[in-house]
């Protein structure tokens, strides 16, 4: 279709109109950057404490430090498609999850991969049983995701300080380290490549089951997917149990970056950058169709913004109430009132199908 | 026929039935007086004292104000979150100004300067309430969303505003401590210290003015056209539009008064804790909500009442009082004990709304049946 | 204005793009008058009470209210409301969390505080006038839906209403309460109120009606006295058969069908929403659930196909009894099920026409058997042509097609699971003749080759083309069952309506 060419690109953005804001997002903080310092995005290769050559420079610290937010966005944008709600317990669930894999850490006395390995399994287990709790409060209790995980939210930190019986270990090992920054011999910053495993995993996952058109489905129209044969409370379950393994994995990376687990700090408020992030992902906050790569686009313009503000000298306790006002202006374009103006300005027709509409 | 309906009339019309709202309420405050009462008998000591309530008002008198404020705009179906960024930012704000960090105080007086830092309190309040509540209601947008937003402005601006914590002391402003650390003395319901010398119960300001507004509010909720309105705008949005209520301007409303209410609440908390620091309040609107909850407010909106949260913030400081008492001092009991109790009311919430859902749709012809 | 018309509507026209919804209707309300306002779905009733309430604004013609000279226009609900046009609608819109009294009194009062107290009296006073077995402070959930229907009437009485509208008030109440909002309607008429009434319960006509406005594609059939109109010449005047020189059609094609070897049976079977009844179809056969809406026929397939909870009856499919709880086990049983709700049940209105397609084929593959993109693109391009749906792209929302087409794509999704049994409820309902007469054909079509088909349709005649059997129902009761030669217009109208010639079953 060689006619179609010309207007390839806008074609694209017609059918991913939703990657469109973080697109977007992104290009305008490069642009901008760019500007103010042209020499913001240099990648330089240097060698670390250990003698190893590793990648430095913001935009390394921009996807390294993204970590974290991106794979939560990635298992909170499943939640959100199929219960139209938000969980907003996987700070505190990361940190049990972290909690746990100090735990078993510390319960041998030297650590081999073995353990390692036993650990993540266990804490990952502990995180999909905690999910599965909030899943089975949401989809079988019917309560609004939000409250639901509000109990967690309350109590999960606290219980991660209980699992380790009220200290704050330290994990000295070189595996822990190298999980929290870079793998001997490999210059990327290793949660970079965890974050590109889990996008993989979600990736197979897609490819093997039906679970994206089926959580679809279930966010859209519940009674429609009831009557075709899907499971909603399944499905609900299914979002909330692999957000729980996404927690672990975020809370792995978070303790692996200090070497030790701090159930009070340890990704704090970022329940709300994950939300954020789902919401320029593009993704209905009400449920249905979902984008994961946007919410993962989402996580990594969050991020840019905040080392933006950094790089500008803006305090990092500061830096919430600009991001407030990035996502007001943000849900003010996007709501249903701004976007009707908009299209009455650019349809004027818009009346006449209206009453179509409601003839039918 | 006629007979038939006005015997069956009758039979309805004398089953006086406890709704919904009075039940969940009635339990949380069955639930308070039990927990204190064990209190009383298992634990005793602190408990045995009035003063002991006093504390907990003393100590909780701005949740008492937050929960009325996620109160009022859970009844209209909504959520505000910001309430305790906002206490945070107008305590900081009022210490600031206080302590003439803003603008030179110099020559005012002490009452002046407080009464000035009130109105900036109030101000505060009622700006985030406008802002939020415009955007909520006229525009349209999730109520989450917006508050969240207007939680990490008001937390940002805190170390906006100053990056140093801020306290009043002694030293610098002793006139403006003494007036608002004012403690009212209660001689009889005082008890006896050690050496048996009689210490009257005392309570702060801060706990008449949430007891003032506690009550104003109910009575608002009770009495007036608005507070109706609230509640007819949460029970049935649609419903409320057809029986000629104007659903944006009440949710507007709702929560401009939830921003003034936590307005008022971060000068209670100044007068309090006499601080600015940017982690005041920390995760206050998530006990704001789980008092609301407590108290048999329903999250999906059209009921509830403040004086159930007032026995929601009982219950959540009796828990803590209860959890060190019994020995269980390791600091993650207390949450996690408040945690459990917040499941527990939520599920009950959940199987009583279920129940209620069930009645109205039951199929006709199995009542009919039933006959 | 003549004594004793409350209103008149004359001449009234209203078009939607591509459909002519109200064309020259008129309607004339007395004084303390009942009137039924009849006619099946896509008739124009609700057209023409949105005209009324204002809901909608009239292309042409005049209305005309008691005490205001000259035609009035109605702006909205509001403006409806203060020049005495009342209406209450089928689902209450009423607040269950506010008191009896609140309900009646709120959003009308414009101070600042509420004297409660006298609105108590006030609301105790008309209450007991009107006979409402309701307490002025007893929450309205408590009550029974019939006394929340009437605490809703009585608010509207007491806006001091000349005209009463009941849209479909009794759909969710049991005889007893039937019999209570019934006296009160009287009670409201000899108080001079002019109610129009809108059901679609004949019955119910019958028992509290003086007149009867009968519409058709949005035409007016006519206004008769209940007592000159017998039932069964109301059902033939809604459906527009005429009683004489009606030319019975002779039934084609295999009625033998039914006597076949039976591939789903059930007895007693129950759901949450339909009482208990018997059915069987054989293989190849096309059956019919007929009567009319409300009558319960949506609520037996629902039955079928455990859309609703079912709580008892026993099944049997190819003579093995199995247990159907759920839609996936009917959909395993080779079961398939058209929706009656397109809107509502069947199209996932933010998925591609392709992923609405394929869905009930890849939910039978099971969850760790995704179909790839080719395999689904093949069914959907197959199908999109088979069907001639019109789409731009396999890719569009299914929300972007057209009514038909929407369902085109429903069907395409069921008769790609390759059912043995498909149940259609409304397959046709806001489509072109075109399509209505393709959709048949498919049916047959589909018998032929050996596919047994439970049909339902608001429109007798297109059931008597495709259906070798029919089962008419009302009042959510089987009442009879037609099938060769007793398949005729007149047999299935006098057995809906439950006049003296049921004998046919």
């Amino acid at each position: 279709m060689p006619a179609d060419n010309r207007n390839k690109s806008s074609s694209f953005f017609q059918k991913n109109s939703q990657l469109l804001i973080p697109f977007v997002a992104i290009i305008i903080l490069v642009i901008f950057n760019l500007i103010r310092d042209p020499g913001f995005f240099s990648i330089a290769i240097v060698n670390n404490n250990d003698g190893y050559p590793v990648l430095q420079g913001n935009l390394v610290s921009i996807f390294n430090g993204a970590s974290e937010l991106a794979i939560l966005a990635m298992g909170m944008t499943l939640v959100t498609a199929a219960s139209g709600g938000q969980d907003i317990s996987v700070g505190a669930l990361a940190a049990i999850a972290g909690s746990t894999l100090v735990k078993v850490l510390k319960s041998t006395e030297t650590i081999t991969p073995l353990t390692v390995i036993l650990g993540i399994l266990a804490c990952c287990a502990v995180a999909m049983l905690f999910g599965a709790f909030n899943g089975m409060l949401v989809s079988v209790f019917r309560i609004q995701p939000m409250i639901a995980t509000l109990i967690l939210f309350t109590c999960g930190r606290s219980i991660a300080y209980w699992i380790n019986g009220g200290a704050t270990p330290t994990v000295s090992s070189p595996i822990i380290t190298a999980i929290g920054s870079f793998i001997p011999g490999c210059p990327v910053p290793t949660p970079i490549l965890i974050v590109l495993l889990m996008g993989i995993l979600f990736f197979i996952l897609f490819r093997t089951t039906t679970m994206g058109l089926y959580i679809q489905t279930v966010g859209i129209n519940q009674g429609a997917a009831k009557l075709n044969g899907i499971n909603p409370v399944g499905m609900k379950l299914l979002a909330f149990v692999l957000l729980g393994v996404c927690c672990a994995m975020a809370g792995t990376i978070g303790m692996s970056r200090l070497s030790l687990i701090n159930h009070e700090t340890l990704l704090l408020n970022v329940e709300m950058d994950a939300i954020l992030a789902v919401a320029i992902g593009g993704n209905n906050l009400g449920g249905g169709k979902f984008n994961m790569i946007g919410s993962v686009m989402g996580a990594y313009a969050i991020q840019a913004l905040t080392i933006t503000l950094y790089a500008m000298k803006v305090p990092s306790t500061d830096v919430k109430a600009y991001k407030a006002i990035v996502i007001i202006l943000l849900v003010v374009i996007g709501s249903p009132v701004v976007k009707d103006a908009f299209q009455k300005m650019k349809n004027r027709n818009g009346r006449r199908m209206l009453a179509r509409k409601e003839a039918t | 026929m006629t007979a038939v309906t006005s015997g069956k009339a009758a039979g309805t019309m004398r089953r006086e039935k406890i709704s919904n709202a009075n039940l969940l309420m009635f339990i949380s405050i069955c639930i308070f007086v039990i927990m204190y009462l064990a209190g009383i008998i298992i634990w005793g000591g602190g408990f045995r004292k009035p003063q002991q309530v006093f504390d907990i008002l003393n100590n909780y008198a701005y949740l008492i104000i937050i929960g009325c404020a996620l109160t009022i705009v859970m009844i209209t179906g909504g959520i505000d979150i910001s309430v305790a960024g906002i206490v945070a930012l107008v305590s900081m704000v009022c210490v600031m100004f206080l302590k003439g960090k803003l603008w030179p105080v110099e020559g005012m007086s002490d009452g002046l300067r407080i009464l000035l830092a009130a109105c900036i309190a109030i101000g505060i309040g009622l700006l985030f309430g406008a802002v939020q509540g415009a955007l909520v209601a006229y525009l349209d947008i999730q109520p989450f969303i917006i508050t969240l937003a207007g939680m990490f402005f008001a937390r940002g601006m805190i170390t906006i505003v100053s990056v140093e914590p801020m306290q009043l002391t002694v030293q610098d402003e002793p006139g403006i401590l003494d007036i608002i650390q004012h403690r009212i003395e209660i001689g009889f319901l005082g008890s006896l210290n050690k050496k048996g010398v009689m210490i009257p119960a005392r309570m702060e300001i801060g706990v008449v003015i949430a007891l003032v507004l506690l009550v104003a509010i109910a009575f608002m909720l009770r009495r007036s056209r608005i507070g109706r309105n609230f509640y007819a705008v949460g029970g049935n949005r649609q419903s409320a539009l057809m029986l000629g209520i104007d659903v944006k301007k009440t949710r507007f409303i709702a929560h401009l008064i939830s921003g003034l209410l936590a307005g008022i609440a971060g000068f209670v908390f100044m007068m309090h804790n006499v601080s600015g620091n940017a982690t005041n309040a920390t995760a206050g609107e998530m006990d704001a909500i789980a008092s609301s909850i407590i108290g048999g407010t329903l999250l999906s909106g059209g009921v509830g009442n403040v004086i159930g949260t007032f026995f929601g913030v009982m219950i959540l400081a009796t828990i803590k009082l209860i959890v060190t008492a019994s020995g269980l001092t390791k600091p993650w009991w207390q949450t996690i004990t408040s945690g459990a109790m917040l499941a527990l009311f939520i599920l009950l919430q959940s199987v009583v709304l279920s129940r209620r859902g069930k009645k109205m749709t039951l199929p006709s012809w199995l009542k009919f049946k039933k006959e | 204005m003549d004594d004793g018309i409350v209103l008149t509507m004359r001449g009234i026209y209203k078009t939607f793009p591509g459909v002519k919804a109200l064309q020259n209707v008129d309607f004339t309300l007395r004084k303390g008058e009942i009137h039924a306002l009849m006619g099946e779905n896509g008739a124009g009733k609700s057209t023409l009470i949105k005209v009324l309430t204002g809901v909608y604004e009239k292309d042409a013609g005049e209305i005309c209210v008691d005490g205001i000279d000259g035609a009035v226009t109605i702006r909205s609900p509001q403006d409806a409301q203060e020049k005495g046009i009342s209406t209450v609608y089928q689902e209450i819109t009423l607040c269950p969390n506010l008191t009896v009294a609140e309900n009646m009194y709120i959003g009308r009062d414009k101070s600042a505080t509420v004297h409660w107290k006298k609105r108590e009296q006030d609301a105790d006073k008309l209450l007991k006038s009107l006979g409402i077995p309701a307490r002025p402070k007893q929450q309205l959930g408590s009550c029974s839906l019939a006394v929340q229907q009437m605490v809703a009437i009585a608010r509207a009485v007491d806006a001091d209403c000349k005209v009463l509208i009941l849209d479909e008030p009794t759909s969710s109440l049991d005889d007893h309460e039937v019999e209570m909002l019934f006296s009160l309607m009287r009670d409201l008429k000899s108080r001079g109120v002019g109610i129009i009434f809108v059901t679609h319960f004949l019955e119910q006509v019958y028992a509290v009606s003086d007149r009867i406005t009968v519409l058709r594609n949005g035409e007016l059939v006519g206004e008769f006295e209940v007592q000159n109109l017998p039932q069964v010449e109301l059902v033939s005047k809604m459906m527009g058969k005429d009683l004489e020189g009606l030319s019975d059609l002779d039934k084609e094609g295999s009625a033998n069908a039914s006597e076949g070897e039976a591939f789903y049976e059930a007895k007693g079977l129950s759901s949450s929403e339909a009482r208990p009844f018997d059915f069987r179809i054989a293989k190849g056969e096309v059956n019919g659930f007929t009567g009319l809406l409300g009558s319960g026929r949506s609520e037996s397939v629902r039955a079928i196909f455990a859309a609703d909870r079912i709580t008892g009856g026993k099944i049997l499919v190819e003579g093995k009894e199995k247990s159907i709880t759920k839609p996936i086990h009917a959909m395993k049983a080779g079961i398939g099920y058209l929706p009656e709700d397109r809107k509502r049940d069947g199209i996932i209105a933010d998925l591609s026409v392709r992923e609405n397609i394929i869905l009930a084929l890849q939910v039978m593959k099971g969850f760790f058997h995704p179909m790839s993109r080719k395999e689904m693109e093949k069914f959907a391009d197959e199908y999109i042509k088979t069907l001639e749906i019109k789409a731009a792209s396999q890719d569009v929302p299914i929300k972007s097609l057209s009514g038909g087409n929407q369902q085109k794509v429903i069907l395409a999704r069921w008769l790609l699971t390759h059912p043995d049994y498909l149940i259609l409820d409304e397959p046709t309902r806001g489509i072109d003749v075109g399509t209505k007469t393709e959709i048949q054909r498919l049916v047959l079509k589909l018998a032929e080759e050996g596919m047994s088909v439970t049909f339902i349709s608001s429109e007798i005649e297109e059931m008597l083309r495709t259906c070798s059997r029919l089962i008419v129902m009302r009042d959510r009761k089987i009442v009879g069952e037609l099938k060769g030669h007793e398949l005729t217009q007149t047999n299935v109208m006098y057995t809906i309506a439950g006049g003296e010639k049921e004998n046919a079953g």
